[in-house]
């Protein structure tokens, strides 16, 4: 193991960040890392629960190493992850703008983006990886954007002032994961990989204190099956679901992190959601999810809500068109308030904003939580074709959904849940306080802090898969060595299993009146309201009493049909949203637990003229939640955060 | 807005399926098809009956997943869009809508309307990679790709897998799949080495999967979600004579 | 990465092999129809056959044509053949139908209808090839003479269903051709866009010139216009 001089141990939790200066801190531990020769690796099996883009990578790399192993993804390709939906793009601190750029700018940017609560060490670290990672991907074929030069082409994103985001049309995301699911197919296709697809992860399987396997149900045919595996790592993604209305895909859910909770491994952040600025509106109730229009939108199009009420309310009623609203009429309110960043202003900024024009009463769709994002000036100053060059999937996506054309009359946005930072908390090596349990990618709560750049998630999901657990996860197994396959029969895993299986009886057996969306949909309100964009100790107090109550309800009047054998996605779905239950209670507890604003976590007792006032004195830090019991209290744990490399300062866009 | 639906009901993979009828009101014209479906499960859910089974995640036309066969087209009426993005202004009140699965040998079907397109991930494995372990990339700038190259290469890596081209095709063919794949890596200076054994076995993996050949009907392209062309055809086409004719 | 054995049985077996040989032997035919229109429009001179029977008597007699034309029999047979295993692979791959498809939204029905056309065009060959090149073969071999040919023509097309079927196998022709000429191209892989237009142009006015050329001969001496 790397030498830990300054490693930080409180609370129970032991961060192992290696010691030396911030920019040096990877390399040590790289070089001091324990290795496994190769006859080892191929006796050592690794478990990879997710095949985003953290999963997918991370079991390609390991493959390609040598160790032998299992990867699962619930969809019926591991192609499908919801990493494909990224549209805006990755960053790296290439610098092939010579704008400026850096490593250490893209760690300056990420710890401030990210309002000061993530761990330098990790995110140091991140920008340095962020270099390989577009090599990697480039030499895998990934089709980037390009200049007629035939070098890659960059473009700013998200309010930074670098041009370091490389991007494949409004694709990135899918292009990406491709890259990595090719590499992994690759594996597969060699036999190095053994692919469960349509398979769910039901339970970790820990035997002394170390993740020894999972228990997995094929979708299928609804049987639980026993996996034995020396590591486990998590690339589950993140729990923006739990809001019901999200820009996550349908099945994105929090069950394998939670089960992974249960079993030990503490919650870092649950509270920390990232609201994205730029979603098409709620149409209706039968809504089933939100749909993001790229955070890029913003460089052209210019935020506005109608300076008075009464016009506001003419455009709700359809008595008057934005058209009508004459210039000196209209609140460009991003940029009248920050006048530096404007329309680019971070996400939980512009989503505040919006929030607060709305709840002013100028919302401008028929629910009243709505803004327009108007292309008239750009449109004025490129000319209608390069807008619609420049948007090309974006505008037909929009009219597609909403009938409307962005060219002929501005669209219509509301903030949606897009993110969680929050996650399992894992120390440096990414392991979580369950040894041998990984948590990678979105489901970790690692390096975004409170706030997420644009474009940061891919960087980190593929950070952690190809460059981090490679060697981190190695230092682990090569303790690993003499540790023979656990039967399957040992009494953890039958237990694991009886468990899992009769969760999924008890759920058929209530046949009680509510489907299993209305539950869901329910928890969603309830969130969103009270552990939304804006939250109170009041509100808060009173979600955790809902949320208690609606865990009671589910458990004695949710509806499932069909059986336990078979392909039925509806007892899936009731799995996961009763875990969405549970963790809603966490997100509210941490919430409520931190008594100051920061990032996407914005608690209206904490503001000044409306701005987050952070309280770094005595919450500079990561809060991780023990799960103490159903009907306990959970237990926190800080992690105290220590910043040596950027200067703690309020984070303004003014 | 008030639709008959004729829907494909099969138990399971060796099940006998039927077409069943489902009488649905109520609906908004800017729901999409998949929240249309979502509405008459939970009546059916209430009702205590099976729901409806069928694939679908992101619901907004990348991740691939959504597959019906609406009104006797792949992905139905809408031209170029997934059937998660299918809106039902589409169709008029009162209409009569057949939902199926995809239909072909090499997809079976799960269960209703869901397949296993397993077939899809067994030709990637087969070839549809550059074999670049992680870390040995060389900076991604020494290799410049001639930018009409580049944009060719996204046009066909933009296929999302649905499988919408099988479906449509009248002999479940999947060569507009496979093309669109061997066409990103032929038109891209990563993909050279590998180019004449890739072209060779995921053409080989595509047979051996039971899919039909291709007798340029066009239906793939004029069905396909992201317009992936049928020149791609033409180069995985030329690609496999070159492989096994002309390469040595 | 599962190697395929680059062997010519592996190239033929495939999908791509068969379209390729799909490909190859219908340009082959069509470069043979274009022989075959060409040498029957001389029935147009009207001068009783006389220079019609000078090239018939050419194309039956040259040792070099005769060769050739074991390369046309062939070349129809591997078409053919080849055809229905096309036809074979295609049905199996889809076992269950659609109750319901609307396919005209998405293709052609004649791009859709090939073997079908085919089958017909099979079935008119049999026909077409038993009232001349059979028996004109068949007495060459036996007595080493050729027959008249012209004068064959001149009976046969004087009966009014022998006239409607060579109509209705052109109209299959000019269906098969419609889609066959583009479809051949592309199979090989010659698809361009600085030259697709090209090959659709062409393609077009060839399946609309060489059927009608050939259905104007049996109606052309059904009507006395020709003797
Ligand atoms: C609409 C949208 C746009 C975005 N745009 C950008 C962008 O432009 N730039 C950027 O950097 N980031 C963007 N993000 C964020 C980014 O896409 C995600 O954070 C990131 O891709 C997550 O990757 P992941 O590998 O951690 O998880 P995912 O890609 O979500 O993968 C999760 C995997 O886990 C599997 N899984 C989950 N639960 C289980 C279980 N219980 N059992 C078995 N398998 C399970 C799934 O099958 C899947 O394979 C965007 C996100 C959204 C929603
Ligand atoms: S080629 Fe088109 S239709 Fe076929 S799988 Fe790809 S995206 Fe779907
Ligand atoms: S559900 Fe993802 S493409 Fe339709």
């Amino acid at each position: 193991m790397a030498e830990e001089s300054n490693q930080t141990i409180t609370d129970g939790l032991n961060s192992k960040i290696p010691g030396g200066p911030v920019g040096d801190k990877w390399t040590t531990y790289k070089r001091n890392v324990k290795l496994v020769n190769p006859a080892n690796k191929r006796k050592i099996e690794v478990i990879v629960v997710g095949t985003g883009l953290a999963g997918a990578s991370a079991a390609a790399s390991l493959a390609e190493l040598g160790y032998k192993v299992k990867a699962f993804c619930f969809q019926d390709s591991p192609r499908r992850a919801h990493s494909i939906a990224a549209q805006g793009g990755i960053n790296s601190a290439k610098n092939y703008k010579n704008d400026g750029d850096s490593v250490f700018r893209l760690f300056y940017d990420t710890v401030k983006g990210g309002d000061f609560r993530a761990r330098e060490a990790n995110v140091h670290r991140l920008a340095e990886v962020s270099v390989n990672i577009i090599d990697q991907c480039v030499a895998q074929g990934v089709p980037f954007a390009r200049e007629y030069g035939g070098l890659l082409d960059n473009r700013s994103f998200g309010g930074a002032q670098v041009s370091r985001t490389f991007y494949a049309r409004g694709q990135t995301g899918q292009q990406l994961l491709l890259g990595a699911y090719q590499a992994l197919e690759r594996q597969i296709g060699l036999g190095n990989v053994e692919m469960f697809t349509r398979h769910e992860m039901a339970e970790v399987v820990t035997i002394d204190g170390k993740a020894r396997g999972i228990i997995a149900k094929n979708l299928i045919t609804g049987a639980f099956e026993k996996h034995f595996g020396h590591a486990v790592l998590l690339a589950t993604g993140g729990y923006g679901n739990v809001f019901f209305l999200s820009t996550n895909a349908m099945g994105s859910n929090v069950t394998a992190a939670w089960k992974a909770h249960k079993k030990g491994a503490f919650f870092g952040n649950p509270c920390y959601t990232q609201i994205h600025p730029t979603c098409i509106p709620v149409s209706g109730d039968y809504q089933s999810k939100l749909t993001l229009m790229s955070e890029s939108l913003r460089n052209d199009g210019r935020v506005w809500v109608p300076k008075t009420k009464e016009d506001a309310k003419a455009i709700r009623e359809g008595k008057k068109r934005a058209e009508d609203i004459k210039e000196e009429d209209r609140d460009y309110y991003l940029e009248r308030k920050y006048p530096s960043y404007g329309n680019l202003s971070p996400r939980d900024i512009a989503s505040r904003a919006a929030k607060e024009a709305c709840d002013d009463g100028r919302g401008i769709v028929a629910s009243g939580f709505g803004v327009f994002l108007d292309f008239a000036d750009a449109i004025k100053r490129l000319g209608v074709d390069v807008v619609k060059a420049r948007y090309g999937e974006l505008f037909p996506m929009y009219q597609n959904i909403t009938n409307e054309d962005p060219l002929k009359t501005p669209m219509k946005i509301y903030p949606a849940v897009h993110y969680t930072m929050g996650g399992l908390w894992v120390d440096y090596e990414l392991q979580t306080s369950v040894q041998g349990l990984y948590a990678l990618g979105e489901a970790n709560f690692s390096d975004h802090g409170a706030n997420r750049l644009g474009a940061s998630a891919l960087m980190q999901g593929l950070a952690d898969g190809y460059f981090v657990a490679p060697y981190t996860v190695g230092n682990y197994l090569a303790g690993e060595i003499f540790t023979k396959a656990i039967d399957l029969n040992h009494p953890a895993f039958v237990e694991a299993e009886k468990s899992a299986s009769d969760r999924q009886k008890t759920l058929l057996g209530i046949k009680g009146k509510r489907s299993v969306d209305d539950f869901h949909k329910a928890l969603g309100h309830i969130m969103w309201e009270y552990c939304g964009m804006a939250r109170s100790a009041e509100g808060l107090t009173k979600a955790r009493k809902l949320l208690q109550d609606l865990r009671k309800e589910f458990w004695s009047d949710v509806l499932v049909p069909g059986g336990l054998n078979e392909f039925n996605p509806e007892l899936d779905k009731a799995g996961r949203v009763a875990d969405f239950i549970e963790l809603g209670e966490l997100m509210v507890v941490d919430a409520l637990n931190r008594n100051e604003s920061c990032g996407g976590h914005f608690r209206v007792e904490y503001q000044d003229e409306g701005e987050a006032k952070r309280d770094d004195e005595n919450y500079a830090y990561v809060a991780a939640w023990e799960f103490k019991g159903m009907d306990a209290d959970p237990q926190l744990h800080k992690e105290p955060l220590q910043f040596d490399n950027v200067k703690l300062a309020v984070r303004s866009y003014k | 807005m008030k639709f008959k639906l004729k829907v494909w009901r099969q138990a399971n993979q060796n099940a006998q399926g039927k077409l069943v009828d489902y009488d649905i009101d109520g609906i908004n014209a800017d729901m999409s098809f998949l929240e249309m479906v979502d509405v008459l499960n939970d009546k059916l859910i209430k009702k205590g009956e099976d729901p409806i089974a069928f694939d679908h995640d992101c619901r907004e036309g990348i991740c691939g997943m959504c597959s019906m066969y609406i009104s006797g087209r792949a992905h139905g009426p809408q031209h170029a869009a997934t059937t998660c993005q299918l809106y039902m202004r589409k169709f008029k009140d009162g209409d009569t809508i057949y939902v199926e699965p995809w239909r072909a040998r090499a997809f079976p079907i799960v269960k209703d309307l869901a397949v296993d397109r397993g077939a899809f991930d067994r030709i990637i494995a087969a070839g549809g990679f550059v074999s670049v372990n992680t870390g040995q990339a060389q900076d991604a700038n020494n290799l410049p790709v001639e930018k009409a190259f580049a944009e060719k290469a996204m046009d066909a890596a933009a296929c999302i897998g649905c499988g919408a081209c099988v479906a449509a095709c009248k002999n479940a063919s999947a060569m507009l799949f496979v093309s669109a794949k061997v066409s990103q890596m032929a038109l891209l200076p990563q993909g050279q080495p590998e180019r004449t054994r890739r072209a060779l076995a995921m053409v080989a993996q595509m047979d051996a999967e039971g899919f039909g050949n291709c007798t340029n009907t066009g239906a793939c392209e004029a069905e396909c979600p992201k317009e992936i062309s049928l020149t791609n055809i033409a180069r995985l086409n030329r690609e496999y004579i070159n492989a096994s004719v002309i390469a040595e | 990465m599962a190697t395929a054995a680059k062997s010519n049985s592996v190239f033929f077996k495939s999908s791509i092999g068969k379209k390729v040989v799909m490909g190859l032997t219908g340009l082959f035919l069509i470069s043979f129809l274009i022989i075959h229109a060409t040498i029957n429009a001389m029935i147009f001179y009207n001068d009783g056959g006389v220079t019609f029977s000078h090239w018939g008597h050419f194309m039956g007699t040259n040792p070099i044509i005769r060769t050739l034309e074991i390369g046309l029999v062939a070349g129809f047979i591997l078409h053919i053949v080849d055809g229905l295993m096309l036809w074979k692979q295609n049905h199996d791959a889809r076992p269950t139908k659609y109750a319901y498809s609307n396919a005209n939204a998405n293709s052609k029905w004649y791009s859709r209808s090939m073997g079908l056309l085919g089958t017909l065009l099979l079935i008119f060959l049999v026909i077409h090839t038993s009232h001349f090149w059979i028996p004109n073969r068949a007495n060459q071999f036996i007595h080493g003479e050729e027959l008249n040919l012209y004068q064959m023509m001149l009976d046969i097309f004087q009966v009014w269903y022998i006239v409607l079927i060579y109509v209705l196998g052109c109209v299959s022709l000019f269906w098969h051709l419609l889609h066959g000429f583009k479809s051949a191209f592309q199979s090989l892989g010659l698809n361009h866009t600085k030259y697709n237009k090209t090959i659709d142009i062409v393609g077009t006015a060839f399946s609309i010139v060489v059927p009608l050329l050939f259905a104007s001969m049996p109606l052309v001496i059904f009507f006395g216009l020709i003797r």
